[in-house]
């Protein structure tokens, strides 16, 4: 498509349509719908008088809080894995870290590094063992990767429940063992990244360190992919055959495809719950693959082509989606159904965006 | 009944511009057996697509000529028709359900039926299977080729040769069957499966059914067919009788082709000098391409050619020393022993490898040109990396570097594309040849296999290709294995051809060998001689 737009170099109004249609080409379908109904939220949210900055503050804290959950799915669709459905192996060893901060009483931004330091290792290894089960299963690793996700996080739950911890405010009052069903964290480590820097600018408050820190590893992963180790395993991705010709060991690419995804999972949660305030236990890692994957897949990606702009572009979209979307509705909508027609036109939206993508997302 | 059942007259067809069939004439008596040969792309597989009125005829623009069978003209315009006119086609790869019965498989969509109460209501489409008597008529095909095996077993487990029965099967079949197309039915069977074979087919002509034979095989060609026609370059250039065949003639006229061969000025130093790769006993397990076992020197400096026919091992000797499929065997590059089944150990004994799949193994295809030029380079080199926060595994790539490097080569190499960041996949095949041509120079290996350098390119492209993998050798000596279909660009570049015939060597000729000894070798007509 482009080069011929190139080519023709057509005059006045074809010229102006030419623009438009490379314009189109390069931002997508999809992403032109979701950024047209968010521009048409905060219309209505303006008309509504709904306080405007709040809702870009809430927006920019949910991009930053979900960004390096996202940022998990690259690795693995370069890698040739498809998009990570295993993410809740790295968010359990995560949540690991971040108990164990707790446990130890850690607590402000040395809390948040020890939930880091004690996440990653931990991480590291899960990743590998998960990477060389999807060695075994070439083909399949999206759905056995949802299935790996589905029985860590069962697994984990006997696991919380019998585990020695000891701090007061993360067990079971009644009974005095056990994990909680939500740790709170307000008194360890929570909103220390968004509260780095932050300051506020014409009624929007902006979190600095969380943004600064997504930013952060989104250079890691784009200088990782880079190096000669990352150039490996976009190649093992992209083409096994060819990689093994040029002397690629495809399935250590692939293991170390899974660990970079993992440890990009455990990194993520703990973000995600320094700006929540808690740690949801139990079932609640079960369903932190899908928003990432929709984020990713709004951005443009697919199972098997990523970047970190279709990263950046698809968290955006999405987060502001479901960000400003429930107050809008709310005004408009009482009670408890404000709820459920929040999820049905927000997700509607994603659906009808992608559809019409005419198969190229 | 006319005296032939099948006349092809003056048929002329063109792909997008350049004739595949010139003029070519072909016919078939009732109860004759006349078999067409040729090389790999001589034409005869799109006759046979014209005589079956195949869809991509049509779809690139028709042909010319015409077709009568029992004497009256016929345009066949769909498959259905050339079976309903009584023209049957047992095809090369089988077309079986595994899963289906022997009866089920020669019935398929035949079928006989027994209407029930929910198909008189509904239509036809809904009657039950009158199994017993498919069993008796699948019974009685069969028969009529005396292969004696249940008919209600499923095709899944049976042997390779019995598969092949069961597609004659399914055609003797159907009952107006006049002319019975094989398209190299004993391509896959063994030596008493085709003797088998070939007496059904005997009996099938006794019974009055004019049979269309193809094969690459000569010596059966000989035993078998009454008439021969001879397919070169999509001309007739030969028509014989069963009494005047020989070998030796079939073999030149299949081949025999102007070579216009590059004089490459004085080689002394190459013939028989330093052995560059020294092979031993070399087993690939290729499926499909089976060698079995292999004896070969390339000295140092040369440009070895290996041909034959397709399916006879000739691309598994590159793909078993790469590592790329299982290899048994001994291989030494410049005196020291390669370890098989390791690409990265061939990378660093200073192999290269373009594969003859250049779209599944030779190319990124979504990564953009300059990735694809470097990638070998840098991976199993550590080049076009930069020295900095890392060392090894952990060196960021220099992007400066390798975009210079990259349109420096896409300059040379005249590669067609919108700049070194365009997809290889948009690019077109010649262009996407040149691209791995320029991979190739990047890494500078000291032997380079390359197969089917020139496959689905043009004509123009391809010169240009054979001239680069000649300026390659001249210019920084490095030694070719190249791997082709097409003898005679083989024959263009070469000091030395090797053919493989059925997975050994059948012989080594110096390019300008007789078309007669080419042609031998490739049909396995010959004893196993070195040159």
């Amino acid at each position: 498509m482009k080069p011929e737009a190139e080519l023709q170099r057509p005059r006045g109004t074809g010229r102006a349509l030419a623009v438009v249609k490379t314009f189109v080409d390069t931002v997508g379908i999809p992403r032109l719908i979701i950024g047209a109904f968010i521009i048409g939220i905060f219309v209505l949210a303006w008309a509504q008088r709904l306080p405007i900055g709040m809702l870009v503050t809430s927006s920019l804290v949910r991009f930053g809080m979900n960004g390096v959950l996202v940022l998990a799915m690259v690795p693995s669709i370069l890698g040739g894995e498809g998009l990570n459905f295993g993410l809740p192996v790295g968010v359990i060893c995560g949540l690991l870290g971040a108990l164990l901060s707790v446990e130890f009483y850690m607590r402000g931004a040395i809390g948040f590094l020890a939930a880091l330091l004690i996440a990653v290792p931990l991480a590291v290894l899960a990743g590998w063992g998960y990477g060389l089960l999807l060695n075994r299963v070439k083909g399949e690793e999206m759905m056995i990767g949802t299935y790996v996700g589905f029985s860590v996080v069962a697994l984990m739950c006997v696991v919380w429940i019998v585990a020695p911890f000891k701090n007061p405010e993360m067990i079971w009052v009644v009974g005095g063992k056990g994990v909680r069903m939500t740790v709170t964290i307000t008194n360890y480590w929570a909103q220390v990244l968004n509260n780095f820097l932050k300051f506020t600018v014409a009624g929007v408050e902006i979190p600095t360190g969380l943004l600064v820190f997504f930013a952060a590893c989104c250079l890691f992963v784009r200088w990782f992919f880079r190096t000669k180790l990352g150039l490996a395993v976009i190649a093992a991705g992209s083409n096994p055959l060819f990689a093994k010709s040029a002397g690629i060991n495809v399935d250590q690419m692939r293991i170390v495809a899974a660990v970079m995804s993992t440890v990009l999972g455990a990194i993520g949660l703990i973000v995600y719950a320094q700006s929540y305030g808690f740690l949801q236990m139990y079932t609640a890692p079960l369903m932190m693959a899908f928003p990432a994957v929709a984020g990713i897949l709004i951005g443009g990606a697919s199972a098997s082509k990523a970047s970190i702009t279709n990263v950046v572009v698809g968290t955006l979209l999405f987060q502001t989606l479901l960000a400003t979307a429930l107050p809008v509705t709310r005004t408009v909508v009482a009670g408890t159904l404000s709820e459920i027609v929040n999820i049905i036109i927000s997700q509607g939206v994603i659906l009808y965006a992608l559809t019409r993508g005419g198969g190229r997302l | 009944m006319g005296e032939y059942v099948l006349e092809m007259d003056d048929i002329c067809k063109e792909f997008y511009g350049t004739p595949v069939l010139k003029h070519v004439g072909l016919t078939v008596r009732p109860g004759e057996i006349h078999a067409l040969i040729g090389e790999n792309g001589a034409g005869k597989s799109t006759l046979m697509n014209i005589l079956f009125g195949m869809p991509v005829i049509a779809a690139t623009g028709g042909f010319k000529g015409t077709i009568r069978i029992d004497g009256a003209p016929v345009m066949v315009n769909t498959p259905r028709q050339a079976m309903e006119l009584g023209v049957g086609m047992v095809h090369q790869e089988f077309m079986l359900l595994p899963a289906f019965t022997i009866a089920e498989n020669i019935k398929l969509n035949r079928e006989l039926l027994r209407s029930n109460i929910v198909s008189r209501i509904l239509g036809a489409r809904l009657a039950s299977l009158d199994v017993p008597a498919m069993r008796r008529d699948a019974r009685a095909a069969l028969d009529r080729l005396s292969l004696n095996i249940d008919e209600w077993l499923p095709v899944a487990g049976l042997p390779v040769g019995h598969m092949q029965f069961i597609e004659i099967a399914r055609e003797v079949d159907k009952r107006n069957m006049k002319l019975l197309v094989f398209d190299e039915p004993t391509a896959v069977l063994t030596e008493g499966e085709a003797q088998d074979l070939l007496g059904a087919l005997r009996r099938l002509a006794g019974e009055g059914v004019g049979i269309l034979f193809i094969s690459h095989r000569l010596s059966e060609v000989a035993e078998i067919a009454d008439r021969i026609t001879v397919l070169r370059d999509g001309e007739v250039v030969g028509r014989l009788t069963r009494g005047e065949v020989r070998i030796e003639r079939l073999a030149e006229l299949m081949v025999g082709r102007p070579v216009n061969r590059v004089e490459r000025g004085a080689r002394g130093a190459r013939a028989e000098g330093e052995v560059a790769v020294r092979i031993r006993n070399l087993v690939v397990n290729m499926p499909g391409e089976r060698l079995h076992q292999l004896d070969l020197d390339v000295y140092k400096g040369e440009i070895l050619g290996i041909g034959g026919l397709a399916g006879h091992g000739k691309v598994a000797v590159a793909n078993g020393i790469m590592g790329l499929y299982p290899a048994r065997g001994e291989v030494e590059i410049n005196g020291r022993q390669l370890s098989l089944g390791d690409p990265r150990a061939a990378l660093a004994a200073g192999l290269g490898f373009l594969s003859e799949d250049r779209r599944g193994v030779g190319l990124l295809l979504d990564e953009s040109v300059e990735f694809n030029i470097v990638v070998t380079a840098l991976v199993s080199q550590g080049r076009f990396l930069r020295r900095g926060i890392g060392s090894g595994w952990l060196a960021a790539r220099d992007a400066r570097q390798t975009r210079a490097h990259a349109l420096r080569l896409i300059r040379e190499l005249d590669i067609r594309c919108t700049g070194p960041e365009q997809p290889v996949r948009r690019l077109s095949g010649g262009n996407q040849q040149k691209v791995c041509l320029a991979r190739a120079l990047t890494q500078d290996p000291d032997i380079l296999f390359v197969s089917e350098p020139t496959r689905g390119i043009d004509i123009g492209a391809k010169q240009i290709v054979l001239d680069l993998l000649t300026q390659m050798n001249r210019e920084r000596g490095t030694t070719i294995v190249m791997t082709s279909s097409e003898l005679a660009e083989l024959r263009q570049i070469c000091d030395r051809v090797l053919i493989v015939y059925g997975g050994r060597a059948a012989g080594c000729l110096a390019p300008d060998a007789s078309d007669a000894e080419f042609g031998l070798l490739m049909a396995g007509g010959a004893e196993v001689r070195t040159a």
